[in-house]
């Protein structure tokens, strides 16, 4: 039997709460977006219900851990395909165990949750290094992001502590919000359909004065430190891939 | 925009670039509410050069002028280069903008000597001063702790530092002495000493009394040059334990002498030699986190390093009768031993062998590197591959699964 779910990460547990009222084994559970119709099949289509998903999220802290339950959030960022199965299947086999299964290496379904978890630190580690900001004219420090993984939610903590005074703003243009920090707390913000594009390359205009002049010094820095001796463009690719390559003011080409 | 301030970037980070320390972790710094900055847990390198070494700090001298003349060192007196000194303003004002944009973990700020060494060092530590107190900058700073400086200025320093280093750079006194006339190890020591025993000091005060200032949170760190002097592994690796254990220093790092100058004093090497370096910071690791003596990495019999496979490896051939060991019961030490096996993997298997029996297809998905692992160990599989112990075998199966391209360019840790 098939269940549908709005593509949050309530809706998916709340699908996964509806199996366990319905009494349904094995489910199959997908996004309605990803839903292609069946000339055989009706899906169950459930409407998100937020005291089902924290129920849910009770019984995996009760069976397993705290862990566990951030565990199932952070793989949910990843977006892919086959990440809702995966956390239904590990709902199930934590319930089925008496025992906290969230380290049991040697089951495919957790394994592969902590491999995806990991790839997850991967990317918002790479973010916490590869965000650049640029000063604008009414003092924001504005930075544009496409991370492999909707990470953005993981990110508000590191750099509130790092810039508590200092408004900040990192926009995913691939996913098409942002978060914004006024120097008190961060929200989630989206633009207007006519501003996105303007907000991939911000115009001279709008930026402060000084700001071209620190990306200059930041690049010339950059080549600076660099050993010919040592050139080893395997490693450097492999620490810095070539799509990130556009939102780093230093990899791009000397203007000055 | 200031040409000027370009310019002197250039040649002071140019200068800097060869201390190979990058290192921005292991502090314990918080924001304050209208701070800059942080320094807690792991650090982060926010681009890398195209030699592959990470950008997490601003690495650059306060001055290139200087009035020693080391045969190693690009900035060295006889040598004829530009040069360039920079303001503590334009310093300060460089660290805060970077670090504002994201682009840095903090600063590293190291410098010629000019006039003598505590004029030097006071010079490092008013920056420092500077940019914690003016500017309630909480990032990352590692000074360099000047040779020869007074106890007053260092300990200065470490009150404002994450981190100090004093640079042993010649791997032993007298060789040192050939290709550094000005320089010798009571200089060097001295800070260090002073640094140990102040930090363990500090350290103890901060139990009885919580509100004792931060002192060098993240310790100090040497760096020595390989391959400029005749210096063996052996050596090199009995003195690095020796600071590990004795004077109790986070890192010890080591750069392969790239031949910058054509300075008669030292020898003139086609390329900088890398494996060897590489073998090193492997050994350094194992000794650091692997748990291992360092007479069991190099003793009198096999004072080098064998560039052809890594210390650990090495290790294992050169002693049979530990291997091979069963995965599913082996105390943690030991996993941690065989080769293709690192911490995280090690962890991995104690923790998940209480659910289960570990099989070859399981290890393989956890992260072990069965190229290598596979001669040294057993699991569940009875049909697993069990060739015999021929050190000599496993050796040449081992090297000939790395192309010879592949072994020149080997600079991972455990690839």
């Amino acid at each position: 039997m098939t269940f549908t779910y709005n593509n949050t990460y309530e809706g998916l547990l709340s699908a996964i709460f509806e199996t366990y009222r319905l009494k349904v084994k094995n489910a199959r559970i997908v996004p309605e977006e990803e839903w292609q119709g069946s000339l055989f099949e009706e899906p169950i289509v459930v409407e998100t219900n937020l005291e089902y998903a924290s129920r849910v999220l009770k019984g995996v802290e009760r069976q397993c851990s705290k862990r566990a339950v951030t565990l199932l959030y952070r793989c949910f960022l990843s977006e892919l395909p086959e990440v809702s199965h995966l956390i239904y299947d590990f709902v199930q086999k934590a319930m089925r165990s008496k025992i906290d299964i969230t380290d049991n290496f040697g089951d495919d379904t957790v394994l592969q949750l902590h491999q995806i978890n990991k790839k997850i630190g991967r990317e918002v580690h790479r973010m916490h290094a590869f965000v650049r900001f640029q000063l604008t004219k009414d003092e924001i420090y504005y930075s544009v992001i496409e991370p492999d993984f909707n990470v953005l939610p993981l990110l508000p903590d590191h750099f509130e502590k790092r810039y508590p005074a200092q408004k900040w703003l990192i926009y995913d243009s691939k996913r098409r919000y942002g978060i914004f920090y006024d120097q008190k707390q961060t929200d989630f913000i989206t633009f207007e359909e006519d501003h996105r594009l303007e907000l991939r390359q911000l115009s001279a205009e709008v930026l402060d004065e000084k700001e071209p002049d620190y990306q200059i010094l930041w690049k010339s820095y950059f080549d600076s430190v660099n050993i010919p001796e040592r050139r080893n463009m395997k490693l450097h690719l492999q620490h810095v891939p070539k799509r990130y390559w556009k939102y780093l003011s230093e990899k791009r080409e000397r203007t000055f | 925009m200031n040409y000027k301030i370009r310019q002197k970037l250039e040649i002071l980070a140019d200068a800097a670039k060869y201390d190979v320390s990058c290192a921005s972790s292991g502090s314990n710094r918080k924001n304050t509410k209208d701070g800059l900055g942080n320094s807690t847990g792991m650090g982060i390198c926010h681009t890398y050069t195209e030699d592959g070494r990470c950008v997490s700090l601003l690495k650059i001298l306060l001055t290139n002028y200087c009035i020693f003349d080391c045969a190693y060192c690009v900035s060295r007196k006889s040598n004829d280069v530009k040069r360039a000194a920079f303001t503590v303003k334009e310093v300060v004002d460089l660290t805060i903008n970077f670090y504002r944009r994201n682009y840095i973990e903090g600063l590293f700020l190291s410098s010629g000597i000019f006039k003598n060494a505590d004029y030097t060092m006071e010079r490092l530590v008013r920056i420092a001063k500077e940019l914690r107190t003016e500017h309630k900058f909480n990032g990352y700073i590692h000074l360099k702790a000047i040779p020869g400086a007074s106890d007053e200025l260092i300990h200065e320093a470490g009150l404002y530092a994450d981190r100090l280093s004093v640079n042993l750079e010649i791997p032993s006194e007298r060789s040192l002495k050939k290709v550094a006339p000005e320089k010798n190890y009571k200089d060097v020591y001295q800070p260090m000493n002073y640094l140990t025993s102040a930090i363990d000091g500090y350290k103890k005060e901060k139990k009885a009394i919580k509100s004792t200032p931060k002192f060098t949170p993240a310790g100090q760190s040497t760096q020595m040059v390989i391959g400029a002097t005749p210096e063996n592994d052996l050596h090199i690796l009995n003195l690095a334990n020796d600071l590990y254990k004795a004077q109790k220093l986070r890192r010890v790092y080591y750069s392969g002498y790239i031949p910058i100058s054509e300075d008669n004093r030292l020898p003139a090497l086609k390329q900088a030699p890398l494996i060897r370096e590489n073998r090193l910071y492997q050994s350094d690791w194992l000794m650091r986190f692997y748990g291992f003596k360092v007479d069991e990495i190099v003793d009198t019999k096999h004072p080098d390093l064998d560039l052809e496979v890594d210390p650990k490896m090495a290790y294992a051939l050169r002693n049979p009768h530990l291997f091979p060991v069963d995965i599913n019961t082996a105390p943690y030490e030991m996993i941690l031993r065989i080769p293709g096996i690192g911490v995280k993997s090690a962890k991995k298997i104690v923790a998940a062998r209480r659910h289960g029996k570990l099989r070859k297809a399981n290890l393989k998905k956890i992260g072990v590197v069965l190229k290598r692992a596979q001669y040294f160990l057993t699991c569940e599989d009875k049909e697993f591959k069990q060739v015999g112990f021929y050190p000599e075998a496993i050796r040449s199966l081992v090297v000939q699964g790395n192309s010879p391209k592949k072994a020149a360019n080997q600079l991972r840790l455990f690839g």
